[in-house]
């Protein structure tokens, strides 16, 4: 029985009135790839970006390595280090290159020298197909690309899970490929990684859970093979019919 | 559809001819108006004895441009202190934690008070006010404290400038910064700041070329640059010409510097759309 890695209990989140997460149990295993789909407004961002602590929850625990970091109070710095995000958007510097994207926060977090880094981001780029475009600026390349160093960006944290937050859904469809290449090496490479996708075929061939998410809940979890093709409820059943046609 | 695309750049070539002949008559029809009319008016002569008169602005004209240098002196090291004040006050405006605040509170009242109050009156203030504590030499000069008027007044300006700047980085950056696990300060560091510095020069050069004029308004407590040189000259000779002398050197400096700011504006415009 592999460790737990994340346990989400009864998270609830709302931006002033308008209710966003009512109510998430969700737990997450070492090496485990789960993904969540559900329309867009479902949550499924704000469940990302709550499990990296970039919005404070108001309701329920999330223990991350037997540790409690919704509790108030807590310093949230440390707690991120560990757990990566990648955006739909990239979010690079626009002002840096895709090497000084990378060694930015290794840098400045764990206090450690440009030399000693070095080699360990030139492989990270050597391994994701990029390391002919380390001196390159954001607009200089490509949106597949600049997602690619989004992902080496967070990777250099050496975090031990990380969340995806639609990081195809800003790509041109013949860029999506090269992406979703990287994230089915990070999974046999045995990351714990957290997906907010649409790429419903990818979920089906890499994800040991998927979780329809339907209005701030977890309406469905299931092993893809009964999910996509049998699911229980019928919200998921809408929402798989609309996403599969659109394809 | 050769043939057809041929006609149409004809078209728009003639039309762009005829654009160009109808802007230069109607600027010459302006110009000969000017030239004819302003002569005639009753009192033209002695304005132009007194205003235009071509052999005292020669011979005033090389003490006119050595007080220049003071104006450009007081402006270059004003500069360095607007700059680093003027940002530190943005940062204190930008604060958002419970224990900063006081800070927060400093900058809001730091930018409404010099902003709102209007230069000519801090110079006098600052300028005619602190050397009348009765402070020992070098510490009654009206060049110190006739500077700290400007850089108050311009930081103050500069800071809501910069502010600006950084309020027009999109979150997401920040949010990138901080998924990192970077600090507050690091993120505003490396993150924040590097962009709205650069988003803000152009918008920071015209407040350069407001502070090169303003720096004229020291001569009111004492110090002998341009304008004061100027009013000298007037006195002793009576008459305006060295006004007028004053005026171009003024200009020959903030034309080329407003079109610089243009430039960067426009160029920036390009870059965002």
């Amino acid at each position: 029985m592999p460790k737990e890695k994340l346990r989400l209990s009864g998270v609830r989140k709302a931006f002033g009135d308008v209710p966003v997460l009512n109510g998430i149990d969700l737990s997450v295993s070492e090496g485990e790839m789960v993904c969540l789909i559900g329309s867009s407004g479902s949550g499924k961002s704000t469940l990302l970006r709550c499990i990296n602590l970039l919005e404070p929850i108001d309701n329920g625990k999330i223990i991350f390595n037997d540790e409690d970091i919704s509790q108030p109070g807590l310093d949230p710095q440390p707690v991120r280090q560990r757990i990566g995000l990648v955006f739909q958007s990239f979010n690079l510097f626009p002002h840096m290159t895709a090497y000084e994207n990378v060694i930015l926060a290794p840098r400045r977090v764990f206090k450690r020298s440009g030399t000693e880094l070095h080699s360990e981001i030139k492989a990270l780029f050597e391994r994701f197909g990029l390391a002919q475009r380390t001196q390159h600026y954001p607009d200089q390349l490509s949106g597949g690309q600049q997602q690619r160093v989004a992902i080496i960006r967070a990777l250099a944290m050496e975090p031990q899970i990380m969340l995806f937050d639609e990081v195809t859904s800003a790509l041109d469809p013949e860029l999506i490929g090269e992406v979703l290449d990287v994230l089915r090496q990070l999974r046999m490479q045995g990351m714990t990684m957290i997906l907010a996708t649409h790429e419903i075929e990818f979920a089906r061939e890499a994800a040991d859970y998927v979780c329809m998410l339907d209005e701030g809940r977890i309406i469905e979890k299931a092993t893809p093979d009964v999910i996509f093709s049998n699911p229980r409820e019928e919200r998921t059943k809408r929402f798989l019919a609309s996403v599969l046609n659109k394809s | 559809m050769q043939a057809r695309s041929d006609e149409r750049q004809q078209y728009e070539r003639r039309q762009q001819r005829k654009g160009f002949a109808i802007a230069a008559a109607s600027s010459l029809a302006v110009v000969v108006a000017l030239i004819y009319f302003v002569p005639k008016t009753p009192g033209w002569q002695k304005v132009r004895a007194s205003f235009f008169n071509g052999e005292i602005l020669l011979s005033t004209f090389p003490s006119l441009l050595k007080a220049f240098l003071l104006d450009i002196a007081i402006f270059m090291w004003s500069l360095p202190a607007i700059a680093i004040i003027g940002l530190l006050i943005a940062l204190c405006r930008d604060q958002r934690s419970a224990v900063m605040f006081p800070l927060r509170i400093f900058g809001v009242l730091y930018t409404d008070i010099f902003r709102g109050v209007p230069v000519i009156l801090t110079v006098f203030l600052i300028g005619f006010g602190i050397p009348g504590l009765g402070l020992p030499r070098p510490w009654n000069s009206p060049y110190i404290w006739g500077s700290l008027a400007l850089i108050l007044t311009y930081s103050a300006y500069v800071a809501e400038i910069i502010r600006g700047g950084i309020n027009s980085i999109h979150d997401s950056q920040r949010a990138a910064g901080k998924s990192l696990g970077l600090s507050n300060t690091d993120t505003m560091r490396f993150i924040v700041l590097p962009q709205a510095l650069r988003r803000v020069v152009p918008a920071n050069m015209n407040m350069l070329v407001a502070l090169q004029k303003d720096v004229a308004l020291l001569s009111f407590i004492g110090p002998v640059e341009l304008l004061r040189q100027a009013g000298v000259h007037k006195s002793l000779l009576a008459n305006f010409t060295p006004y007028v002398g004053a005026a171009l050197i003024f200009l020959a400096v903030t034309v080329p510097a407003t079109r610089y700011a243009d430039y960067l504006l426009a160029r920036q415009h390009r870059e965002r759309s």
